[in-house]
């Protein structure tokens, strides 16, 4: 049989150039048709430290990062030790044999990798020997890989030639060590290329691109991982008239900044992840009593306080629906793959706009980091929506009423006091009960405009479903589908709209009799918040700083499944 | 809130230095409207928390825009505000705790970027909203509700901080004088960069430090508070320094830097020097 789909990982001391490896494997495979998806993890530091970076390749869209390995590149012993036991039953080891050596074991062999990337004239064509050599375990066709660095380093540059010609010279060098090793992991399925415009993109770089589809106009933000490369696209690309991108000296300063940008009409917002988010806590609860529309993005990492900068967590979630004190309920997007990362963009600046408020958008370091092939988003679709704006006369109660008004902007008519305190329909403090509650009324009431009834569903009859967020939505996909064809009835149900649920969702969720909800996160923040809603549901929780293993997801659904199948019969 | 509100139910005290802020910053916000034939709905006040952020209520007549945001974050949120929209005239207004305690670390970004926004600080050396707590300003051995046994710390000097971080314009006025605190607003709002107007604006309930500022000829005070020279050059920074070293407070334009450029001018000029391809260009950098 032709295998489908295969997993590398590059594993080693950071910033030797193993997402480069990775992210290559990626783009040679994608330009020919395979579907591709890498993930990358590494210690907060800026150079060294245990990184690794894998990619997986498939006949098919790739859905989650993949569980066991095919190929294990260990560039170091640390590397080898960590990673050799999640390489599967006839998969195969290659390792830098000019960094140590390991007894014949009939899975690993070695190679020089550096010196055969130095006999090529080029020292930097490691990446090469070692696509040479996975080229040959995966029987690649031979013409692939000299093709696309070819192209790749024809830029017109006087030294391109060279260039080209040592890494042929390394594809081939480590080509032939892999040959010589006597490995092989069986042919490779041909490409089902899917015959439309394609896009290789990271989950930052789809978002930034979805804001600035849908009309992003201010952008301030403070570097912190995994969101520091949203706020460098933002530096990059939001300039020219009437937009405003800029480093801020703390996300405190982020998100008052954006605070100003959308009081003075702009669609504005900013990125950051758990310790800026919850800097920003007092900023956005101002956003929310003020009704100023803001987007703010959390890529979240893991744990509390600086806990772990480059791993992957869901654990933001109840701090996104209630971020600061008194009585808010945040608007929540939460992004669960790359493409979703251009579509929540929109959504959230749209809903902002909307509402009138502050709007949170999750993403996470899963996502923030991992390359994709995806079709062209196409822009010309996005329709940018735009805030009420007050066009009348002087002397208007911006904020009178019990439901959402047009709003003044500094230049036009109708100049008020956007107020923290609570106010009264000029934005004057007050400390009225009653003013105090209609505007508590009138600012919730706006969250009804947000109940959208945006949601995937399958298998609808089921009386158990099965209802991810965020970023383990590809991992629970791909074992929803496993246990689909393994013959089990569950359904599926999926949102990116966890605040406000869409209505008609949540009715469906209430009628279940168990819905299993997985999650990165210990406490089952997203089954919580069902619960508090009047569904069954429980969590599947995962708090290893790791994204979910399909094949642990697969027997951990079973499990609830059976046990609550037991429940039933006994009742 | 340009007639009594009686929902509002917000009141300075009787004799609130801050009562002459308002004053002179209602009088050079309309100079400046008259200069520039532009209509009050231009200028944004951007106020923080204590006595002095209620002024945004309190200004008659003709209404500006106004933020009443959060305690000490003034700056930044006027910084969104400008950056926004550069052609709004943009007035903070914040006193000695908002500004140089809890807003302490929004001041020296601005100085940097040269923000083109004035802040007028309303220092009375307390925290009055609160009920008479030290504040920055308060003086060494000073006994307040929260420094019972006196007050441990050295006051902080606001001139010489904003000079030294780096701010193009400093002035210095006094509540008692709305004339001549006008002019100063005034002129620092003409200014093209970051500009403060630190004014000594006495509470009368917590801390009175009025008759000190002024001086009593019949009690044999000499005044805290002086007139720099009418030929003061403000153009020169360590003449700056030593006006600001040389005891009392000076009253006057401190320090104006001659070569300030502003943000806003900055940004501009970086628009126009970089080319951005459009968004379809964008995405066709991704193309594999």
């Amino acid at each position: 049989m032709r295998n489908k789909d295969f997993i590398v990982r590059f594993a080693g001391e950071g910033g030797g150039g193993l997402v480069t490896s990775a992210e290559l494997l990626a783009q040679v495979t994608a330009q020919v048709g395979y579907h591709v998806k890498t993930f990358v993890t590494f210690p907060s530091q800026i150079m060294g430290g245990p990184t690794f970076a894998q990619a997986r390749i498939s006949t098919d869209p790739v859905l989650s990062y993949g569980d066991e390995l095919d190929v294990l590149v260990a560039f170091d012993r640390e590397a080898y030790d960590t990673h050799q036991e999640e390489v599967r039953d006839g998969g195969v080891i290659v390792y830098n044999s000019g960094d140590f050596n390991l007894e014949e074991d009939g899975k690993s062999f070695g190679m020089p990798i550096d010196d055969l990337a130095k006999s090529t004239g080029n020292a930097r064509a490691a990446n090469m020997v070692l696509l040479g050599a996975i080229s040959h375990l995966v029987n690649m066709p031979e013409h692939y890989l000299p093709e696309f660095v070819t192209k790749r380093f024809t830029r017109g540059r006087p030294g391109d030639e060279e260039i080209i010609k040592a890494n042929i010279m390394a594809l081939s060098l480590g080509r032939e060590e892999a040959k010589k090793s006597g490995f092989s992991l069986g042919d490779l399925e041909d490409p089902n290329p899917p015959g439309v415009d394609q896009i290789m993109i990271k989950g930052n770089d789809a978002l930034s691109i979805g804001a600035i589809a849908a009309g992003v106009e201010l952008f301030v933000g403070y570097p912190i991982s995994p969101a520091t490369t949203i706020l460098q696209y933002m530096e990059r690309n939001l300039i020219g008239p009437g937009k405003f991108v800029y480093q801020a000296s703390s996300e405190i300063e982020s998100i008052n900044a954006i605070v100003g940008g959308g009081y003075a009409g702009k669609r504005s917002m900013t990125s950051t992840a758990g310790p800026g988010f919850s800097l920003m806590s007092e900023g956005i609860g101002m956003a929310w009593m003020a009704e100023i529309p803001v987007v703010v993005v959390d890529v979240q990492r893991g744990g509390p306080a600086t806990g772990l900068p480059t791993k992957v967590e869901q654990s933001d979630l109840l701090a996104a629906i209630h971020p600061a004190h008194g009585d808010v309920s945040l608007p929540v997007i939460a992004a669960g793959t790359v493409q979703e990362c251009y579509e929540a963009a929109i959504i959230a600046l749209n809903w902002a706009e909307r509402y009138q408020g502050p709007v949170v958008l999750l993403s996470d370091h899963g996502l923030s980091e991992q390359v994709q092939n995806l079709p062209k988003f196409d822009i010309g679709k996005v329709i940018p929506e735009r805030r009420k704006i007050y066009q009348g006369q002087n002397g208007y109660e911006r904020y009178a009423g019990s439901e959402l008004s047009p709003m003044p902007i500094p230049g036009g008519p109708g100049s008020y006091v956007a107020n923290a305190s609570e106010h009264d329909g000029m934005g004057d403090t007050t400390h009225l009960p009653s003013r105090h509650i209609e505007m508590t009324e009138r600012r919730f009431s706006k969250l009804k405009l947000l109940e959208d009834d945006n949601y995937e569903s399958e298998n609808t009859e089921s009386p158990v479903a099965v209802m991810t967020w965020g970023g383990s939505k590809g991992a629970t996909r791909e074992a929803f589908n496993a246990l689909m064809s393994q013959g089990q009835s569950i359904g599926w149900y999926y949102t990116m709209q966890l605040n406000p649920l869409p209505p008609k969702l949540l009715e469906a969720l209430r009628s279940k009799e168990l819905v299993i909800v997985p999650e990165l996160n210990y406490l089952g923040q997203f089954s919580s918040i069902l619960r508090s809603k009047g569904v069954n549901a429980k969590s599947i929780t995962q708090y290893n700083g790791k994204p979910f293993k399909v094949s642990d997801l697969i027997n951990w659904i079973t499990d609830l499944v059976k046990s609550h199948d037991e429940e039933f019969i006994k009742a | 809130m340009s007639k009594k509100n009686p929902e509002y139910d917000f009141k300075w005290c009787p004799g609130c230095g801050d009562f002459g802020v308002k004053r002179a910053i209602e009088w050079a916000m309309e100079k400046r409207n008259i200069a520039l034939e532009a209509p009050m709905q231009d200028t944004v006040v951007v106020a923080g928390i204590g006595c002095s952020g209620n002024l945004v209520h309190l200004l008659d007549g003709d209404q500006p825009f106004g933020i009443h945001g959060l305690h000490g974050r003034s700056l930044p949120v006027a910084f969104g505000v400008k950056g926004g929209n550069p052609d709004l005239n943009v007035i903070v207004v914040s006193g000695d705790g908002d500004f140089l305690s809890i807003g302490g670390e929004h001041i020296a970004p601005q100085a940097q970027r040269n923000l083109n926004v004035t802040a007028v600080v309303m220092d009375n050396g307390v925290y009055g909203l609160t009920k008479g707590q030290s504040s920055p300003t308060t003086i060494f051995g000073e006994i307040t509700p929260s420094t019972p046994y006196g007050k441990i710390e050295q006051p902080l000097n606001p001139l010489e901080v904003y000079l030294s971080l780096g701010v193009n314009f400093v002035a210095s006025g006094f509540s008692a004088n709305p004339r001549k605190l006008a002019d100063l607003i005034n002129e620092a709002m003409s200014y093209d960069g970051f500009s403060i107007v630190h004014v000594q604006s006495p509470c009368t309930t917590y801390n009175d430090t009025f008759s000190a500022l002024k001086g009593d000829v019949k009690k044999g005070i000499s005044p805290v508070a002086w007139d720099v020279d009418d030929d003061y050059d403000p153009s020169d920074r360590q003449k700056a320094q030593q006006i600001i070293a040389s005891g009392g407070i000076p009253l006057g334009v401190i320090y104006k830097n001659p070569d300030s450029v502003s943000l806003d001018a900055r940004t501009r000029e970086m628009a126009e020097k970089v080319k951005i391809g459009d968004l379809d260009q964008q995405l066709n950098a991704f193309s594999i």
